[in-house]
């Protein structure tokens, strides 16, 4: 109780510096919440009243708004998009935290050499690659196929969740792996027995951050799914807005519709999601 | 437990051969689990990579697939470098990353360093600014190209707050920028240049700011500050408290205190992020897709909408890949020296 009082004591404003400072970072605020305020409005706003010069006034009448159409032109893809992120997410997770377990505690001669080449990969911009990859989908019959971009996102998350997997590994204790060497455990009965057990928090990391990356993906999504009704939220969301007469309420609670899932992730989880963001910024 | 007592008793009976076992299952196991991954990279990015130089080294400029090799062998690079498109998208993305990097790692450092005081409501804030970091890029386009829609969203919100009927008062001209739909570029230093370089003033594009790339450089920025500000919070969390201690004892004002200790051991932290964000930023793709598109006379227009057009609009695949390799050499110039430095060190 003390400790805590102390602590708010010490976080209030106490000279001129510190109300400017605060004032300031209440602008702030305002600045960073401005489009969702924007978007949530206009969303919730009839068609009839969504008019240029009111942009920035609530909604007169309370009412779903653009909301129904939206969720009705959207959700088939909302569908497309879980069926296609989860499994990417999970399959990444297993193969991140196999990899990144042996090039944290099994180096071996030119580990490190291969572990740069690995990573290089998550770099890449992902044009360079487009013309082989779609040729290669067509020849094993995945191109247009939501299990084709399942697999073209595990594939290119690999570097990724190896690299924060195996940042997380590297701070286990070898002292561990030793214990269990002497018990008779090797390579796979120690990932299985003794760092998976331990390795939860990593995979909530890694989870929460490829399933944010593959929701919000939209270049593989547009090339490698030509089809409309099987494509990922994204990509439906921005043909929803590039179509001739644009509803502006539908689009905005489009954008919201297509925002809360990771949205949700953030709020509930974002302690785990800071560190999956910092853990990509390669430093072991 | 009895499983793990057991084991010890085996291993402990047949020692020897337990044990060359176990020494040829570590040595070759490790690398074995690998090979379906690295398998997957190589083939995915490496020999990706090398098809994708072939195809702009071939004839395959329309839909018909075609192999052979052009003559001259590099024409899709020179065709790609003569066509005023290709300026204008390398000097958006230039102007967009120098621009997008600043504001953001700026203002990014600012946040952490206010952060920093630990006042009322530090975690809300924090957890405001990163906020946008969660979201796709196709929402935030959509979102800041309502707000920067010249007939309404800022321009509205400039009216609202009387700035432009103050500027009229004054006698200056009211502030309703075009932003998107404006094809002119600010501070323009061809003129300039051309004193130097005498070629620059055969150049199809001017060389300054395209007014219609600062909302893109906003919505980036919105985005993308949240990230730069983590990263410089979690720096500043590195720095022994006992340090600024020191320096307070020694005299140095808590303004001397950030720029002459705390500054100087963020720098770290200053090139990562720059390298992370400038990536990012040469690679920018979805968000102008959804905000802007090409932009008036090309004026938002970066080598990833070029790859994507050429590519899948024109069917000009040879043109489309030769760019995308561009791409990649720029973001390899800045990847390549920083993994080396980050994974040599381990």
């Amino acid at each position: 109780m003390q400790i805590s009082y102390a602590n708010f004591r010490q976080s209030l404003p106490r000279t001129i510096w510190d109300w400017l400072i605060l004032i300031f970072l209440l602008l702030c605020v305002l600045f960073f919440l401005m489009p969702i305020y924007v978007m949530v409005v206009t969303g919730l706003k009839q068609a009839q009243n969504v008019s240029l010069s009111t942009m920035w006034q609530l909604p007169l009448h309370l009412s779903g708004g653009g909301f129904y159409e939206a969720w009705r032109r959207l959700y088939p893809n909302m569908g497309n998009s879980l069926q296609l992120t989860i499994p990417a997410t999970v399959l990444s997770s297993i193969f991140g935290a196999i990899n990144g377990y042996i090039f944290a505690k099994w180096k071996f001669r030119g580990a490190n050499t291969l572990f740069a080449v690995l990573v290089f990969g998550m770099f890449i911009p992902y044009q360079s690659i487009l013309i082989p990859l779609i040729q290669f989908l067509e020849q094993i019959k995945l191109y247009g196929t939501i299990g084709g971009l399942i697999l073209v996102h595990v594939v290119y998350g690999l570097p990724i969740c190896s690299l924060i997997f195996r940042n997380f590994f590297a701070n286990i204790p070898d002292e561990l792996i030793e214990a269990a060497r002497l018990d008779g455990a090797g390579v796979v009965r120690i990932f299985l027995l003794v760092m998976l057990p331990l390795a939860l928090p990593a995979f909530v990391v890694v989870g929460i951050f490829q399933f944010t990356n593959i929701w919000n993906d939209f270049l593989f999504g547009v090339t490698i799914l030509p089809n409309p009704s099987a494509q990922p939220v994204t990509v439906a969301l921005n043909n929803l807005s590039g179509s001739f007469s644009v509803d502006w309420n539908v689009v905005m609670a489009g954008a919201v519709i297509v925002a809360l899932p990771t949205a949700l992730i953030y709020i509930l989880l974002g302690r785990f999601f800071v560190r999956g963001l910092l853990a990509g910024s390669v430093k072991g | 437990m009895p499983t793990a007592k057991l084991q010890i008793l085996r291993s402990s009976q047949a020692k020897a051969p337990a044990k060359r076992k176990r020494i040829t299952s570590e040595r070759f196991l490790p690398p074995l689990i690998l090979v379906p991954t690295l398998a997957a990279i190589i083939t995915f990015v490496y020999v990706f990579i090398l098809i994708t130089i072939w195809v702009s080294l071939s004839r395959w400029g329309t839909l018909r697939i075609d192999w052979r090799p052009r003559d001259p062998l590099f024409e899709a690079y020179a065709q790609m470098f003569a066509m005023p498109r290709w300026h204008a998208d390398l000097r958006n993305v230039l102007v967009f990353t120098i621009l997008f990097l600043s504001v953001s790692i700026g203002f990014g450092l600012l946040l952490a360093l206010l952060l920093d005081r630990r006042l009322l409501g530090f975690t809300i804030f924090r957890n405001i600014f990163l906020f946008p970091y969660a979201l796709s890029f196709i929402v935030t386009g959509i979102a800041w190209r309502w707000i920067f829609n010249p007939e309404t969203g800022i321009n509205l919100l400039f009216d609202g707050l009387g700035i432009n009927k103050w500027l009229v008062s004054i006698g200056a001209a009211p502030f309703r920028p075009g932003w998107t739909t404006d094809p002119s570029v600010l501070f323009s230093v061809n003129n300039a240049l051309g004193h130097v370089f005498p070629a620059v003033r055969n150049l199809s594009v001017q060389l300054g700011i395209p007014i219609a790339l600062i909302p893109v450089v906003v919505a980036a920025s919105w985005q993308l500050t949240g990230f730069a500000m983590s990263m410089y919070i979690a720096g500043l969390a590195t720095v022994p408290n006992e340090l600024r201690e020191a320096a307070r004892i020694d005299g140095a004002t808590e303004f001397q205190v950030y720029t002459k200790v705390v500054l100087p051991l963020l720098r770290p932290v200053t090139v990562s992020t720059a390298i992370i964000l400038g990536h990012v930023s040469l690679k920018i793709f979805d968000l102008i897709f959804a905000m802007t598109g090409v932009g008036p006379g090309f004026a938002t227009d970066v080598p990833g909408i070029f790859v994507f057009d050429m590519t899948f609009k024109a069917t000009r695949y040879n043109l489309g890949a030769a760019a995308s390799i561009v791409m990649l050499l720029l973001v390899a110039m800045v990847i390549v020296p920083y993994l080396w430095r980050n994974l040599r060190k381990d």
